[in-house]
């Protein structure tokens, strides 16, 4: 399965990359993570604290344990400061 | 019902001018406007905001859809800025129209709440003492159950 994942703030910065296409067998958010997290250490130290983290699969905000199924776009950021 | 995500400065006025242009139906117009705040440190240089391009629109959407059934609105406009802005810059607005003040105050606020930290944007302030990402607090995340 193909996936884009896109990192937003400041994990953005830390991972050093705004998007990535990966091909991935991942079949939920928590096992993508997992699969990140083992590629380098910038992936492992940005993923360190997942409850600063939020996660949108095709756009919609979700949660770690949501499944991949049919997925694109995978999404991740921290706690949103709009308004 | 519109939602505009965009880099370029509003007019205050004129959006609400506009916006209340013609309504007949409406009593009450209500509007709030978030503005680049130099508090933390005093020589705030720039606020830089991040959004998350197609996600933003689309969240913003459904705040609003969810405000119109909960209230009574006639019709409700949201404007956020993305992008570099300095202490006093317009951020963001928010207008609710409705037939009574109450569901537009009412409205007016949850829109409120929910963009703080359900819309995908994050502030940056850029100051003489280096860059920081603005946290979000438990008191936004607070702000959500009391609806």
């Amino acid at each position: 399965m193909k996936l884009d994942v896109l990192y937003f703030a400041w994990l953005r910065e830390r991972i050093g990359l705004s998007q990535e296409r990966i091909e991935t067998e991942a079949r939920t958010v928590a096992e993508l993570v997992s699969e990140l997290r083992a590629r380098e250490d910038r992936y492992d130290l940005a993923f360190s604290d997942l409850s600063a983290i939020r996660v949108a699969v095709d756009q919609d905000l979700t949660e770690f344990d949501a499944e991949l199924t049919d997925a694109r776009e995978v999404a991740f950021f921290p706690p949103m400061t709009g308004g | 019902m519109t939602v505009r995500v965009q880099q370029a400065p509003f007019a205050l006025g004129a959006e609400l001018d506009s916006f209340a242009a013609g309504r007949t139906d409406m009593g009450a117009i209500v509007s709030f406007t978030g503005v680049v705040r130099d508090v933390a440190t005093g020589d705030l240089d720039v606020m830089e905001i991040e959004h998350y391009p197609g996600m933003t629109e689309r969240a913003i959407g459904k705040i609003v859809d969810e405000a119109k059934a909960r209230w009574s609105l006639g019709d409700a406009l949201v404007i956020h800025r993305y992008g570099r802005m300095g202490p006093g810059d317009r951020i963001m607005m928010v207008a609710t129209a409705a037939p009574h003040r109450v569901d537009a105050f009412a409205a007016a606020e949850f829109l409120m709440d929910y963009l703080k930290s359900r819309a995908p944007f994050w502030k940056k302030e850029i100051s003489g003492a280096g860059a920081s990402w603005v946290a979000a607090t438990d008191e936004d995340e607070a702000a959500l159950t009391r609806w």
